[in-house]
């Protein structure tokens, strides 16, 4: 595919033209709905297309006024906030818990290993709509229940409360720790553990010194997906969640229902940033345990 | 006989070796152990929880549990409504029930299955307090004293003598005296018994129980409370009303999964809906041909895209790999935020379209609020997980085939149909499986774009849960979207493996 052989015939070369043609037109609409926003953002009119000054780059058809509606709304403000209160903490609940498991479904002998892989991955399958569904019945319980008809009473219900949130998003972030993290233990040299004891090493010792730094780029890199999972979820949100812990994809969600204000777009635009960035960061984390772990990067 | 191996400390070796890998799974599991159950409360029981509230149906029961038992000897083919009997548990139960205000949340349970119960309820809860029963009080108090003696009520109804004498009163003055403290905050010692459990000590006396102080009670006037019920409405003489509590009066029902595939119970067995009311298998078929529509889409514009990254040199590859996982890393609302804008009649497509001369400015096109919308952001949201595993799978298929059917006289196509395509077979299954999964329950951005035409399933349950509170019925439609997900989850995992997710490449 790289080049066209010069034996190519007409045919041929029409068709490798016009194959490359539909790709760039494939990638032209994964990617140009998402740049497109960027300009349209800086508008200085109300508008959601591109005004006559803005397409003549007269600098008057620009403005930051949409950046500067987002920084001073208190609803915007608010949902900011929130977004960073939750996703920070149901990130480290799924990433702490998740790594420990993920170490031990990666050990030789598991009972039920496939059954547990299968519940823990779960969330990640079952429709968000679902998950939110039960949540917001189940937290609404003041009570957990148990076999047999038992049950702990707690003193407070889940729902609409900031740890009900929390626990909702760190069960939804777990899957992608779990797969990240096991996928980084594949490469993982389970001798180097042995070795580590063998010198005299206790289990807390060897996992701090030996395993953690080996395997800590699959554990950032599955902790960033747990965090974009938290920092972008809309729908448990919303059900498990009331007003005052509405964030930044709710005050979207509800933004665009309900009065579609340009403030969205620059909101928009930041969080196009802040992926780029993760993007780059977990290329990164990529190749670097690849190389820790001495596969060279593809 | 062979000498047994022995291991350093004396042990036999293979006892040793057991036990060493019974600790090794020991401690596996203890690893594991802390996040299983942190899901299992966090998610698996939610989600038990909803499978749950489909089939439950302790309502009817809990709010007139002796007007259930009641109707147990009712017969619905007679034509007529229920006797006085039912009419008087219907009377203790209800005026409970109004105190409790449970009697409006039953009323809208039953209203989904036939209209007009609701506010029948409600009419009753707000009469019943009023009902022509305290002549019952006056007669009893009148005859002694010791009647309207709270502390006296309270020593009869701790003897068991008395309490199997008077089974109705027992039952009426416990529930009273469990409503007067928990909804009036009183003490059931200083209160006197309301009228419904006067009314029931008069039942219970005519029906021969001896009353711990003897009344002459032949000059009471006995009142019909099924009279006093007709009297608040018509409709609690209607045999239709009294078909449904008793239908409705199981605490576990199949209504409301018969509700979510437009059927309903009815005394002569399962019918279908009214065609007026028949909207949720049509939406179930509608989620499964947009799902399909969009894998298809995703098929078609993923593969050539895999295509090109699998066989480009590594370097330009990963350049254009960016291009794939930016959208893949994007925010969902971002994306939505991005088709809504674009696809707006003044948007920008419309505004391209126009001013290159393909639409009149007059009809722009409708790209929004229907299924084409739905379509369109949902293919540009769901394309990289296309595209992701498609391109993992050509990765593995060596280039050289093509080559060895080129040389052996293929031509470009019969190489790439009999030789290559074959081969990224599995890549399109585990792509397509992943696509559909996920694009047959999504709800954000159906519900943003979709408009009213191009909504799924899930957006259906999210207004039962939401607006319309019916939230047997949300459960239900869930449970019905949850079991086609597992399956295809289990297709996937046998196809696939779970293991073999990968995430960004």
């Amino acid at each position: 595919m790289s080049a066209l052989p010069p034996y190519a015939t007409t045919g041929q070369r029409i068709w490798h033209y016009s194959f490359r043609v539909i790709c760039g037109l494939i990638f032209f609409f994964l990617i140009a709905p998402i740049l497109v926003i960027i300009p349209l953002s800086f508008n200085a009119e109300d508008f959601f297309t591109f005004t006559p000054e803005m397409l003549s780059f007269d600098p008057e058809g620009y403005s930051t006024k949409h950046y500067e509606d987002f920084f001073t709304n208190s609803d915007w403000q608010l949902a900011l906030r929130n977004s960073l209160k939750i996703a920070p903490v149901a990130t480290l609940l799924s990433v702490s818990l998740g790594t420990l498991a993920a170490i031990g479904l990666s050990q030789s002998h598991v009972p039920f290993r496939r059954a547990i892989m299968a519940i823990l991955i779960s969330p990640m399958i079952v429709p968000l709509i679902i998950s939110a569904t039960g949540m917001y019945f189940f937290y609404s319980n003041p009570y957990i229940p148990l076999p047999f008809g038992w049950t702990i009473e707690l003193p407070f219900t889940l729902t609409g409360t900031y740890i009900g949130v929390v626990l909702a998003h760190a069960a939804l972030g777990i899957p992608f720790v779990i797969i990240t993290v096991t996928a980084t233990l594949v490469g993982f040299d389970q001798s180097l553990t042995r070795a580590a004891a063998n010198m005299g090493a206790g289990p807390v010792t060897t996992f701090f010194r030996v395993q953690m730094p080996l395997i800590l780029p699959g554990v950032v890199s599955g902790g960033l997906f747990a965090f974009i999972t938290s920092f972008d979820e809309v729908v448990v949100v919303l059900f498990v969640g009331s007003a005052g812990q509405k964030t930044l994809p709710w005050q979207m969600f509800t933004g665009l229902r309900e009065q579609i204000s340009p403030t969205i777009l620059a909101v928009a635009t930041i969080l196009i940033t802040l992926s780029v960035i993760l993007l780059f960061v977990v290329e990164i984390l990529r190749r670097r345990s690849e190389r820790l772990r001495g596969i060279t990067p593809s | 006989m062979a000498e047994q191996m022995l291991a350093a400390d004396g042990r036999p070796l293979k006892a040793s070796l057991n036990r060493a890998l019974r600790r090794q799974k020991l401690r596996a599991l203890a690893l594991i152990a802390p996040l299983l159950l942190f899901i299992l409360i966090s998610f698996v029981m939610p989600i038990a929880d909803m499978l749950f509230r489909s089939v439950e149906n302790e309502i009817v029961s809990n709010t007139l549990p002796r007007t259930v038992v009641a109707l147990e000897e009712w017969d619905a083919d007679t034509g007529e409504a229920p006797s006085e009997e039912v009419f008087s548990a219907l009377y203790t139960d209800m005026t409970l029930a109004a105190e409790y205000k449970t009697h409006t949340r039953l009323g809208s349970r039953l209203n989904y299955e036939s209209t007009g119960i609701s506010s029948l309820f409600r009419k009753s809860g707000r009469r019943v307090g009023r009902f022509d029963t305290d002549i019952y009080t006056d007669a009893f108090t009148a005859g002694d004293p010791a009647y309207g003696d709270p502390a006296r009520w309270a020593n009869w109804m701790d003897d068991g003598a008395i309490r199997t004498q008077l089974p109705k009163t027992a039952s009426a003055y416990d529930d009273w005296a469990r409503m007067i403290v928990e909804v009036e905050g009183d003490d059931p010692l200083e209160e006197e018994p309301w009228d419904f459990v006067f009314t029931a000590l008069y039942e219970d006396a005519n029906a021969g129980g001896v009353l711990p102080i003897a009344v002459d009670l032949s000059g009471v006037e006995p009142v019909s409370l099924r009279a006093q019920f007709s009297d608040v409405d018509d409709d609690w003489l209607d045999v239709d009303v009294w078909q449904t509590i008793k239908l409705y009066a199981p605490e576990y029902t199949s209504g409301y999964f018969l509700n979510s595939v437009d059927l309903m119970k009815t005394p002569e067995g399962v019918e279908a809906r009214p065609e007026n009311e028949q909207i949720y298998i049509t939406l179930f078929i509608r989620t499964l041909i947009m799902s399909l529509s969009i894998m298809g889409m995703c098929v078609l514009l993923g593969y050539p895209i895999a295509w090109l990254l699998a066989n480009l040199p590594d370097r330009t590859a990963n350049l254009l790999m960016i291009l794939v996982l930016l959208p893949f890393w994007t925010s969902l609302l971002v994306r939505t935020s991005a088709w809504k804008v674009l696809l707006q009649q003044q948007g920008v497509i419309n505004d391209v379209l126009v001013w290159i001369g393909l639409v009149s400015d007059g009809n722009r096109l409708e790209l929004i609020n229907n299924q084409t919308g739905t379509i369109i952001a949902m293919t540009h949201i769901l394309l990289p997980f296309m595209i992701l595993p498609l391109y993992s799978v050509m990765k593995t298929i060596p280039p050289s085939y093509l080559r060895a059917a080129k040389s052996l006289g293929a031509t470009n196509w019969t190489a790439f149909w009999r030789v290559y395509f074959p081969q990224s077979v599995p890549g399109i299954g585990a792509g397509c499986i992943l696509v559909f999964i996920l694009a047959i329950g999504y709800y954000i951005t159906p519900e943003l774009v979709g408009g009213t035409k191009g909504v799924f399933i899930s957006n259906r349950i999210a207004y039962h849960i939401s607006s319309s509170l019916n939230w047997g019925l949300a459960a239900a439609l869930g449970t019905i979207l949850l079991a086609v997900v597992l399956i295809l989850y289990w297709v996937y995992d046998r196809i696939v493996g779970i293991d073999n997710v990968k995430l960004g490449g």
